[in-house]
């Protein structure tokens, strides 16, 4: 637009009538031919290739389009996927032949992070933080030259919907900054529906592609993990304990704002909540994060005023977000980017786990007792340093593993931004929170020194042996800001 | 000590044992009856002894139920347990003999245990008050549902009609002693709703408290067998009307126009001890 710094508009010209415009219709997106559309995406060695995981275990994209790529005989492909279940063992192969040399995500479980941690990955993995992931990918550190995107429905322009189609998901908020930002985007589809497809979480100005094929996966399979209110009596005790800490606080109060995970004490602390609000006549802001029935039942209650969801846990969920306009969906980055503003920053309370955590409250997700890759970040980092009070619930042992450590065996959340600690047998506040400490005590909960609760922990079980790993270095936790928090080493 | 809620622990499950302490139950019942097959009898003894041993049990009181004197593990029970730092015994089948018996154990072993005999067969029921009173270290007794229908050929259902005459002759017996009337648990772990209609029966029938499967039936029957605040309130009124007649050498005075007699003052003291407000002052009110 020189022309607006032109003094001299005379000396620009005007376009002759002969080469006015004509109408012409686009080139038509769709395709159920594979082989042809690989042909025009000119995938090369090297590329970077995205995905996200709202299918969960239920995901059938993945693997099929990866495949694809090993088909061809493409080597050197760095995968960008917002998290990798046990339905992705059938990548292992593609590691060792050199179809996948690098991996980013936030999660990963399953027999393809136990082959990783054996070393398997000729590359390096990165551990990211959902809100991380959408960083880096917006401000260009991971150019992606490929998102294919699992669509549970798509018109044939390709405005792509979640909450349409044979596999709805529900929100498809890990794919909106790779759809934005990817030098292509291919939305896979088994459902392709009739222009307009609304509501769209990702419309057609960004997708280039609809693939369609058979089946994008099985919805069944995004209820992976446990979505269930937790029925162990100690389980029920560290939920009953977090609820009080939670009173305690003072942050339950009117327009409150809270998020819990999946996890079945997590489930548990917030069915005690829903009660405690009934009791108290209280109304909530908003809850956030991933989405289950039990939020959108108190949604539904009036309980909260809206719900933020970045990824349905449930089918109950995905219902909900068809119907209720109150539900709302939120990209990981308006989730947990910390270079804008996001829903994490307007958080007074997150409920969160931990595989371990050590006495300067640093936490492990991402590894477990053996110390291969069996989970990951996802939202954890994120919501924990933006929520004004982060609860970590764990039970003290889990079978005969200790929970806490003199040093986790990779940290996944610094312990500055982890403020309290619920077990069974006491509650421990991170040290920086002296104003927690007092409110506590005052509230007369059972809070107890973290270095007392481990020498109690290894008192009963004994100290936990060292993991047994090699000097090799095969992949870097990543801090949601881009920093390195910790390495990950290859398990003996 | 009252006892709202005693939780059955199996004594051969060494998960469960070493959260025993933090469930919120007044008192701990470790089984080596019947949670424990008869080929485990030996290792849940030598569990039990080192379980109560090895961790701080303080939070509880912790009873353990042996098994019954026409078996013979009785003894060996108690041979393992007598040097155990336990509050006291469940006598299960209680009869006259098996009571006579373990009172003569734990007196000639100079144990200062307690003991609650459960009742659970038809003779037991009708022998009840003999039975009990063969040891003064009877501080309660625990009506055994499960065990005396079967013996009566009577059908368990969750009305529990058919322990009608049971409880109320059990709460008779234990009123007459001065003792505990702790009622049968609630066998089905997942029903909140059917638990908390069976606990008010028993509690409005006049049981003090309740023996407990599942540890989360606890904080619901724990919440069923407190006082309430306005209760509390009434009662220590009571009590501070007692003191005050006493000062002026009334025999009798009236509260909210009632009169108050020595069933309501006892009935005043009874609750201040469950629900933790009763002051050693109050040791001779009742004269």
């Amino acid at each position: 637009m020189d022309y607006l710094n032109n003094i001299d508009l005379d000396s620009i010209k005007i376009i002759d009538k002969s080469e006015y415009p004509t109408k012409k219709a686009k080139e038509d997106k769709v395709t159920n031919d594979i082989d042809n559309l690989f042909k025009e995406l000119n995938i090369h060695d090297g590329a970077v290739i995205s995905f996200h995981h709202h299918l969960r275990n239920g995901d059938y994209v993945t693997n099929l389009i990866m495949k694809q790529v090993q088909k061809l005989g493409i080597k050197n492909v760095t995968l960008v996927a917002s998290s990798l279940f046990p339905t992705n063992k059938e990548l292992i192969p593609l590691l060792k032949d050199g179809t996948i040399k690098n991996i980013v995500t936030s999660y990963i479980s399953g027999e393809l992070g136990e082959a990783i941690s054996h070393g398997e990955l000729q590359g390096y993995i990165v551990m990211q933080s959902h809100g991380g992931r959408g960083r880096s990918i917006l401000n260009g550190e991971i150019e992606i030259d490929v998102a294919f995107i699992a669509s549970p429905s798509s018109d044939n322009k390709g405005n792509i919907s979640g909450v349409n189609g044979t596999n709805s998901c529900g929100t498809l908020g890990y794919a909106i900054a790779d759809s934005m930002m990817a030098k292509k985007v291919v939305a896979v589809t088994d459902s392709l529906v009739e222009y307009p497809n609304s509501p769209a979480d990702i419309t057609e100005d960004y997708v280039d592609h609809i693939l369609v094929v058979d089946s994008i996966g099985l919805k069944s399979g995004i209820v992976s993990g446990t979505t269930m209110i937790t029925k162990d009596p100690i389980g029920l005790k560290i939920a009953k304990d977090t609820l009080k800490v939670m009173a305690a606080s003072g942050l339950l109060k009117d327009g409150f704002s809270f998020q819990s995970g999946a996890g079945g004490i997590s489930l548990a602390a917030t069915s005690f909540l829903r009660d405690y609000m009934i009791e108290n006549n209280l109304k909530g802001s908003f809850a956030s994060g991933g989405i289950t029935g039990y939020l959108t039942d108190m949604l539904e209650e009036g309980l909260f005023d809206s719900l933020f969801d970045v990824q349905c846990f449930d089918l109950k969920a995905i219902e909900s977000l068809k119907r209720n306009s109150n539900h709302l969906r939120m990209s990981a980055s308006q989730y947990g980017n910390p270079e804008v503003s996001t829903v994490v920053d307007n958080l007074d309370i997150v409920i969160l786990g931990a595989t371990e955590i050590d006495t300067n409250f640093n936490v492990n997700v991402m590894t477990g007792s053996h110390g291969m890759l069996m989970g990951g970040s996802g939202g954890h980092q994120d919501t924990a340093a933006g929520s004004k009070l982060s609860i970590i619930v764990s039970k003290l042992f889990s079978s005969r593993i200790p929970l806490i450590k003199d040093k986790v065996d990779v940290i996944t959340t610094p312990g500055s931004t982890v403020d309290v600690l619920v077990t069974e047998r006491g509650i421990c506040v991170n040290p920086l929170r002296q104003d927690l400490i007092e409110l506590f005590k005052a509230a007369k909960l059972n809070v107890v020194d973290i270095n007392e609760l481990k020498d109690y922990s290894e008192k009963i079980m004994g100290v936990a042996k060292p993991i047994e790993k090699t000097d090799r270095v095969i992949g870097l936790s990543e801090y949601r800001d881009g920093r390195i928090i910790d390495y990950i080493y290859e398990v003996k | 000590m009252s006892y709202k809620t005693l939780l059955f622990m199996p004594g051969n499950n060494p998960g469960m044992l070493q959260s025993s302490d933090i469930l919120g139950a007044d008192g701990i019942i470790i089984d080596l009856e019947d949670a424990v097959a008869i080929t485990e009898k030996d290792a849940a003894r030598i569990l039990v002894c080192e379980y109560l041993n090895t961790f701080d049990t303080t939070q509880s009181d912790i009873f353990v139920r042996v098994n019954p004197l026409d078996t013979p593990f009785f003894y060996d029970d108690l041979d393992a347990i007598k040097t155990l730092n336990i509050t006291g015994v469940v006598l299960p089948k209680a009869s006259v003999e098996s009571m006579e018996a373990l009172d003569k154990y734990l007196t000639e072993n100079n144990l200062d245990f307690k003991v609650i005999g459960l009742v659970e067969t038809a003779l037991g029921l009708e022998m009840a008050m003999d039975i009990l009173s063969r040891s003064k270290k009877v501080i309660g007794v625990l009506l055994g549902a499960e065990d005396l229908t079967l013996d009566l050929g009577a059908k368990r259902t969750k009305e529990s009609e058919e322990i009608a005459y049971a409880r109320s002759r059990i709460i008779a017996v234990s009123k007459a002693l001065q003792i505990e009337a702790i009622d049968t648990p609630w066998t089905d772990t997942d029903d909140y709703e059917g638990l908390k209609i069976d606990t008010l029966n028993a509690k409005d029938l006049g049981m003090t408290g309740k023996a407990l499967i599942s540890p989360r039936h606890v904080d619901i029957v724990n919440s069923i067998f407190a006082p309430s605040e306005q209760e509390v309130n009434h009662a220590l009124r009571v009590v501070e009307g007692v003191k005050a007649a006493n000062e002026k050498g009334l025999g009798a005075f009236s509260l909210d126009g009632k009169m108050v007699d020595a069933p309501i003052i006892k009935r005043a003291l009874n609750l201040l001890k469950m629900s933790g407000d009763y002051k050693e002052e109050y040791d001779g009110l009742l004269k």
